[in-house]
C-alpha cells in the first residue's frame, strides 16, 4: 500500500479549473518530486493535500485513510508537515520560538529532543537561535523552514520549490539535507523547478503540465528523457 | 498641587484607556479586526458589577469576577456568531458588522437596563491618601487603576512571550496559513483572543465607573473610540504600544480639560490622532512595513 495516494484530483481557484485529473503515487521511504512549469499546479497539488485549498473531487489517501476534508492544522498529527513556498517563516519570532512552533502539536519534551536533532542537522540554525527569523538570509530561512517542518517528526514532508531564490552553492547543501532526511527516513516529497537538481536525487517523478500529469516514471529515467531535457532541462 | 492633581487623574484615566487599548490591539493583532464593539463590552461589564452589586447584593470581589466572566463569554460569543462567518470576507464587510455589533449592544443594554444614568459605587473602599499636608489628595481607586494597568500589561507580556499559547497568537498574527501547518487551530486561537480582550474590557468597564460613578447604555462607547485612538498611537499590535498610548492619552485630555478647556478636551485628544498620523503613521512603538521587493 502506498503512503499517500492521489487518485483524480480536481482543484480549482473560482472557476480557473488549476489541477486536472492528477493522480500520483508516494511509497514510504521515496523521495517523489513533482516537476513543471510556472502554474502547473504543482503548488496546488501540495497545498491540497495539505489541507489548505479543497479539491472539488477526487481522493487522498494518507495511510489509507481519506484527507479529505481534514483540516490544515489536524495534518501535523497524521505525521504530514508541508515546507510552504515562500518559506512562510515567523520574522519577528526568533529561530527558536519558529522552531516552538513547528512542534506545536507535540509535548513539551518532544520538542525538546526534535530541537536538539534539527540543531544537529542545521548548526547555523543553532548559532542564530536568539535571532529574529527575518533577519536571517535567504538559505538560513530555508533551513529554518524546513527545521520547523521537521519538529512534529513527519512521516511524509511535503517541500515547495525549497531552491527559490538561492545561490546555487546553496540549492546544492539544501538537496544534500533533503537527501539526508531522507536516508534518515522521512519520506519526501518535493516539488521544483530546477528540474535536474531535484530529478537528480529522487527516485520518481512526475512531470506536471497545466494541471495534469504528462509523464511519470524513474526519476534517473526522466533525466536523460529526450522530451524532459528539451522541455524542463535546457537541452 | 493642581499639576499634580492632574497628573494623577490623566494616569488613572490613561490607564483605564490602556487596558481597553490592550484589549483593541490583541484582538487586531491576532484577527486583523476593528473590533468596534469593544468600547460597548465596557459598558456591559459596568452592569454586570452593577447588578451583581446592588441588585443581588454580592460581595465586590464576586461581583468583579462575574463581570469578568460574563463579558469573555460575551466576547467569544459575539466573535463566533458575528465575526467567525466573515472571515474570508472583505474587511469592510467586518468593520460594518462590527459596528452593528456595537449598536446592538447598546440598546439591548437600553432595553434591559434603561436609559436613566445608575449611580455606580466605586468598587475601592478605601480611605483617599493626603499627602503634603492634605493639599494633595489622591483617591485610592488611581492608585488601584494604574496598578492593575501595569499588572494587566505585565502578564500580557509575558503570556505572549513565554507560553505556547501566547506564542501560538503570535505565530497567527503573522501568518495565518503557516500558523495552521504548524497545528496550530487559528479558530480557537481567535476565539482565544477574543476572550481576553473581553475580559479585559469587563475589567476597565468596572474601573471606569468607579472613578466617573455615571453608568448609561452609552458609556462605553467614547472610551472605546478614545482607547481605539490609543492603540493606533501606540502602534496597533504593539502591547507596549497601547498602554503607552493609553497613558499618554489620559493625560493629554485631563490637562487638556484643565488648562484648556473641558469643551475642546475630545477634539484636542483627536487632534493628537491625526497629528501622530501624519508624522508617525506605525505609531510610537508600531513596526513601519516595508514593502517587499
Amino acid at each position: 500500500m502506498s503512503m499517500l495516494k492521489i487518485t483524480d484530483l480536481n482543484v480549482y481557484y473560482g472557476s480557473i479549473h488549476a489541477v486536472k485529473g492528477v493522480s500520483f503515487e508516494v511509497e514510504e521511504g521515496e523521495i517523489v518530486t513533482l516537476i513543471g512549469a510556472n502554474g502547473a499546479g504543482k503548488s496546488t497539488t501540495l497545498n491540497t493535500v495539505a489541507g489548505l485549498l479543497r479539491p472539488r473531487s477526487g481522493s487522498i489517501e494518507f495511510e489509507g485513510k481519506s484527507l479529505v476534508g481534514v483540516p490544515a492544522h489536524k495534518m501535523v498529527s497524521r505525521g504530514i508537515a508541508l515546507c510552504p513556498e515562500g518559506r512562510r517563516i515567523f520574522q519577528d519570532m526568533t529561530v527558536r520560538e519558529n522552531l516552538e512552533m513547528g512542534a506545536f502539536t507535540r509535548t513539551e519534551e518532544e520538542s525538546l529532543e526534535m530541537r536538539k536533532r534539527v540543531y544537529e542537522s542545521f548548526p547555523r540554525l543553532k548559532e542564530r537561535r536568539t535571532q529574529a527569523g527575518g533577519t536571517l538570509s535567504g538559505g538560513e530561512q530555508q533551513m529554518l523552514a524546513m527545521g520547523r517542518a521537521l519538529m512534529s517528526k513527519p512521516k511524509l514532508m511535503m517541500l515547495d520549490e525549497p531552491s527559490m531564490g538561492l545561490a546555487p552553492i546553496l540549492v546544492q547543501e539544501i538537496f544534500d539535507i533533503i537527501k539526508e532526511l531522507n536516508a534518515q527516513g522521512t519520506t519526501i516529497l518535493l516539488v521544483e523547478q530546477n528540474a535536474s537538481m531535484a530529478l537528480s536525487i529522487a527516485n520518481r517523478a512526475y512531470v506536471l503540465e497545466t494541471g495534469r500529469v504528462s509523464m511519470s516514471g524513474d526519476a534517473n529515467e526522466l533525466l536523460h528523457d529526450e522530451r524532459v531535457r528539451k522541455a524542463y532541462l535546457g537541452g | 498641587m493642581g499639576f499634580l492633581t492632574n497628573l494623577i487623574n490623566g494616569v488613572s484615566l490613561g490607564s483605564v484607556y490602556a487596558i481597553i487599548a490592550l484589549g483593541y490591539t490583541m484582538v487586531y493583532g491576532i484577527a486583523k479586526m476593528l473590533n468596534f464593539a469593544h468600547g460597548d463590552v465596557i459598558m456591559v461589564g459596568g452592569y454586570i458589577c452593577f447588578v451583581c452589586m446592588n441588585n443581588l447584593g454580592l460581595p465586590v470581589a464576586v461581583a468583579i469576577l462575574l463581570s469578568i466572566v460574563g463579558c469573555t463569554c460575551l466576547g467569544m460569543v459575539v466573535e463566533r456568531a458575528a465575526y467567525k462567518p466573515l472571515r474570508e470576507a472583505p474587511s469592510l464587510a467586518v468593520l460594518i458588522t462590527a459596528i452593528g455589533v456595537s449598536y446592538f449592544l447598546q440598546n439591548s443594554a437600553l432595553l434591559i437596563w434603561g436609559a436613566d444614568p445608575k449611580v455606580f459605587k466605586s468598587v475601592v473602599d478605601l480611605p483617599s491618601l493626603k499627602f503634603f499636608e492634605g493639599q494633595l489628595v489622591v483617591g485610592p481607586i488611581n492608585i488601584v487603576t494604574a496598578l492593575t494597568c501595569v499588572l494587566i500589561m505585565v502578564s500580557l507580556t509575558l503570556f505572549t512571550s513565554r507560553t505556547k499559547m501566547g506564542k501560538a497568537m503570535r505565530a497567527c498574527s503573522e501568518d495565518k496559513g503557516a500558523a495552521q501547518l504548524m497545528g496550530i487551530n487559528v479558530n480557537t486561537t481567535i476565539s482565544m483572543v477574543f476572550a481576553i480582550g473581553s475580559g479585559l474590557a469587563a475589567i476597565a468597564g468596572v474601573l471606569l465607573c468607579s472613578t466617573y460613578p455615571t453608568l448609561m447604555p452609552t458609556t462605553g462607547s467614547l472610551p472605546g473610540i478614545k482607547a481605539f485612538t490609543a492603540a493606533v498611537i501606540g502602534g496597533i499590535g504593539s502591547i507596549p504600544g497601547a498602554a503607552l498610548g493609553g497613558v499618554l492619552l489620559g493625560i493629554i485630555e485631563i490637562f487638556a480639560k484643565a488648562y484648556i478647556g473641558t469643551q475642546l478636551a475630545d477634539a484636542i485628544v483627536f487632534g493628537v490622532l491625526i497629528v501622530m498620523l501624519l508624522i508617525r503613521p506605525a505609531g510610537l512603538l508600531g513596526k513601519e512595513i516595508h514593502e517587499k521587493v
